[in-house]
Order: structure tokens, then C-alpha cells, then sequence
């Protein structure tokens, strides 16, 4: 059994179904990149991941546990704040919390979690305070921005923010980080930073699924690729035979029109 | 009459004016907070319920609740009674605390989606969310139309006199009408405007306060 099982997801809104029945696995360490063009329901299965939205059906396995079924019945708040915790994600936009250092968009989430219904003493709460912002200042330098801890986030460029933001969810230690678009808020001489810390994760061997329009990153970072159409997975393999020899003639046209684009740019 | 024995008596008022203000404003910030949780429920009884209610107080004027909840439980024959001054504070915090919870709404519902998604996705619960990343944001985008809605709360005071409470333009008036002058009522103005000045002075400070960052 893989790593992370996805199962016949589907997802409408409304009368739109985004999500067709969707199936695939990731092994662990491995990173698997959708592509695929505006509206195709690939930043929806990403959402359905981490439990954004609900699948109308379908089911999630990691690591032999069931995060989701549609057929058992449905869990807790507090349940579900667990099972999402498996998965961490960053997004397009970052959004990451303007009233907040940068040390503390980081260090907020496991402090609140870590003394939540817990009596501590002063000095307890205080060690695993130091011992948060310590393990933050560590994923600060892991990318780059250690000199930032102190500034806010509207005094960061786009890319820093991002990188921010990647720092603030590996912060709570996801099984799998999920990526939403990251680069596409970016201008084009900010993305290479952010593509950069990635492809750092990559060689730490962090489990990542990736939604991107970046093809050359696409082909360099990904281990399996999903091309998504039309709410259904269109093509699936590793980056040679989705890019070097697509079987299908969506792909093809969707790659020609990339490499197009690419080319004008 | 001296010029010190009207500022003394005007200074008595003043006291009124001041305690219907604090009291007020002290109270309806947080019931505001109360209501806005109403009309924004996901319980459609509770949130039409509230709506109409804010309809009610807001699209009615407050002198007219103020006479009503003064004169209302005796006319009624309930055995329940305000003194004037209780009465006139149940108008004001009511009426205020509907008018704050309106302006509390358009800031909640100006904080963008991904701030509740980037908290949903960390772990944190709806408490925590709220409280500890929306909130913060949300009191930095409505002070300023808050500060426009308190500077009218110092003015509105003066509608207590209605029902008889001596607060600042009441004690003014008796003067005024008793002695023949008519220079308290410009020193009655001249109250109001430094009132209104420190109120401003104040909201400048809380602004300042929270600009420290920009989004």
C-alpha cells in the first residue's frame, strides 16, 4: 500500500462538478506536481486534501489511516483538526497574519496548539516557548529569512512572504506539504527564490504535492506528474513520459500551448 | 450669575454627560460584538431575528426609544420601572451596540477568506481563529468608522434631557432660562468641542497605535 492513497474523489459546486473521480498515490519522499489549466479542479483536489472543502465522495488513506470516507460518518472539529494536521499547505496569496513577526505567523499555530487545555506551570510554558521559537528560528534560516524574524509581513517582498509562509507550515510538521500555485502571485524575478527553497525540500526528502504552471520546475522537481483536465486525471507518470512522450492528445496540445507561451515570454 | 457659579453648575451636568457616555460606550462595545455574532449566525431564526431587531432600533430614532423605555413599562401597567437616568442608558446601549455591531460585520466581513483558511489548515479552531488572527485585524479597520459613531455619542447624550435627566444642554437651558443670559449656551458648545477634541485625540492615538503594519 502507498504512502498517500486518494480514491475516486468527487467534488461538485452547485450544478458544476470540478472533481470527476479523481485516484491517485504518492510514495514517501516522493514529489508529485498537478498541471493543467485554469479550472481543471486541480487547486480543488488540493483543498480537498487539506480539508477545505469536503468531497461529496471518495476516500483518503495516509500511512494506513483513513483521513476521509465518504461512506463512514463524519468526524469531530477536533477530529478533523487532527487528520488535517497530516497535510500542510501553502498558498498562492500566502496569507500570511499582517499583525504578526515573522517569528510569530511561524511560532503561533504550535504555541496555540501546544497550551490549548493544558495547565502549565509558568516556567514549563516558557521552556516550550523558547523551545517553539527556537525550532522557528531553524525552518526561518532553512529558508533564508533569519535577519527577518522581527520585521512584519507587509515589509517582506512577495517571494520572502512565501517563503514565510513555507517556514509557517512545515512549522507544524505536516506528513505531506502541499503547494497552491506558489509562485503565480509572484513577479517573475521573485519566483526563482521560492522555486529554490522547494527544490531544498525535495532533496531533504519531504513528501510535497505541488499545483503549478512553472513547466521547467515541474520537469525538474517532480517525481510523478498528474495532468489534470476537466476534473479528471488526463495523464499520470514520471516527468520524462508525461512531458517527453504524452500519450494523450489533451496533454500534448495543453504542452505544446505552454511551451508556446513559454517561448513568447 | 458668575462666571464660576455656571461653569460650576454646567460642570455638574458635564458630570451626567460624561457617565451616560462612559457607561455607554463601556457596555455597547461588546454587546455590539454580541449582535454581530447574531446576524451573522448560521441560524436563520437568529439571524433574521437579530436583523430585524437592528432594522427596529436603527431605522427608528432614539429619542423616540429613550421616551419609550421611560414611559413604556408604566403606561403598560408591567411592574417593572426605570429611573431616568437607567432608562436613558438602556436606550443609548442598545441603540449604540446596533450601530457598532453593523460597523463590526463590515469588518469581519472584510478580512479576506485565506486569513480563516491559512488558520483553518494550521490546526487552529474557530475560537482561535477568530480571537487570535481575525480579531486584531478586524478592531484596526473599524476605528475609524467607530471614532465617527463615538464622536456622535458624546452629542447624542444631550437627548437624555428629554426625559428630564440634567446632563450638560438641560443644565445649561435652566440657566439660560431662569437668569435671562445667554453666553452659557456658547460655554455649554465650547464643552462639547473639547470633549469631542480629546475623544479624537484619543482615536488618532489608537490608530496610530495599530499602523505599525499595513494590509
Amino acid at each position: 500500500m502507498a504512502f498517500l492513497e486518494v480514491h475516486d474523489i468527487f467534488k461538485s459546486f452547485g450544478k458544476t462538478e470540478v472533481l470527476k473521480g479523481v485516484d491517485f498515490s504518492l510514495e514517501k519522499g516522493e514529489v508529485l506536481v498537478i498541471i493543467g489549466s485554469s479550472g481543471s479542479g486541480k487547486t480543488t483536489l488540493l483543498r480537498c486534501l487539506n480539508f477545505l472543502e469536503v468531497p461529496d465522495r471518495g476516500s483518503i488513506v495516509l500511512n494506513g489511516e483513513t483521513l476521509l470516507d465518504s461512506d463512514s460518518p463524519k468526524y469531530s472539529d477536533k477530529e478533523k483538526r487532527e487528520k488535517r494536521l497530516h497535510f500542510g499547505l501553502v498558498f498562492q496569496q500566502f496569507n500570511l497574519f499582517p499583525q504578526y513577526t515573522v517569528l510569530k505567523n511561524i511560532s503561533l499555530a504550535p504555541s496555540l496548539r501546544e497550551f490549548s487545555g493544558k495547565k502549565l506551570s509558568r516556567a514549563d510554558k516558557k521552556t516550550e516557548l523558547e523551545r517553539i521559537n527556537k525550532h522557528s528560528m531553524e525552518l526561518l534560516s532553512k529558508v533564508g529569512l533569519a535577519e527577518k524574524a522581527d520585521s512584519y509581513p507587509c515589509q517582506l517582498s512577495g517571494g520572502q512572504q512565501q517563503r514565510v509562509a513555507i517556514a509557517r507550515a512545515l512549522a507544524m510538521s505536516p506528513d505531506i506539504l502541499c503547494f497552491d500555485e506558489p509562485t503565480s502571485a509572484l513577479d517573475p524575478e521573485l519566483t526563482g527564490e521560492v522555486l529554490k527553497v522547494i527544490r531544498g525540500l525535495k532533496n531533504s526528502d519531504r513528501t510535497m504535492i505541488v499545483v503549478t504552471h512553472e513547466m521547467d520546475f515541474a520537469r525538474g522537481v517532480a517525481d510523478k506528474v498528474i495532468y489534470m483536465a476537466d476534473g479528471v486525471i488526463e495523464e499520470y507518470g514520471t516527468p520524462d513520459e508525461v512531458f517527453g512522450a504524452p500519450k494523450s492528445e489533451k496533454t500534448k496540445a495543453f504542452l505544446e500551448k505552454s511551451n508556446q507561451n513559454d517561448s513568447i515570454a | 450669575m458668575s462666571f464660576l457659579d455656571v461653569t460650576k453648575s454646567l460642570s455638574e451636568g458635564f458630570l451626567v454627560t460624561l457617565i451616560i457616555f462612559g457607561i455607554t460606550l463601556a457596555a455597547s462595545l461588546p454587546l455590539g460584538l454580541v449582535i454581530t455574532f447574531g446576524s451573522m449566525s448560521k441560524i436563520l431564526p437568529i439571524r433574521w431575528i437579530t436583523k430585524v431587531f437592528v432594522w427596529i432600533i436603527r431605522g427608528t430614532p432614539l429619542m423616540l426609544q429613550v421616551i419609550l423605555i421611560f414611559y413604556g413599562p408604566g403606561l403598560l401597567n408591567l411592574s417593572i420601572r426605570f429611573d431616568r437616568l437607567p432608562a436613558v442608558l438602556i436606550a443609548f446601549i442598545i441603540n449604540y451596540a446596533c450601530y457598532f455591531s453593523e460597523i463590526y460585520r463590515g469588518g469581519i466581513e472584510s478580512i479576506p477568506k485565506g486569513q480563516y483558511e491559512a488558520g483553518q489548515v494550521l490546526g487552529l479552531t474557530k475560537t482561535q481563529i477568530f480571537f487570535k488572527v481575525v480579531l486584531f485585524q478586524v478592531i484596526k479597520r473599524v476605528v475609524p468608522p467607530m471614532g465617527n459613531e463615538i464622536i456622535t455619542l458624546v452629542k447624542d447624550t444631550s437627548l437624555a434631557r428629554v426625559i428630564a435627566v440634567a446632563e450638560l444642554v438641560k443644565s445649561a437651558e435652566e440657566i439660560i432660562s431662569v437668569k435671562g443670559i445667554i453666553w452659557p449656551l456658547f460655554y455649554v458648545g465650547a464643552f462639547y468641542l473639547l470633549f469631542t477634541a480629546f475623544v479624537t485625540f484619543l482615536l488618532h492615538l489608537a490608530e496610530k497605535k495599530m499602523s505599525y503594519y499595513s494590509a
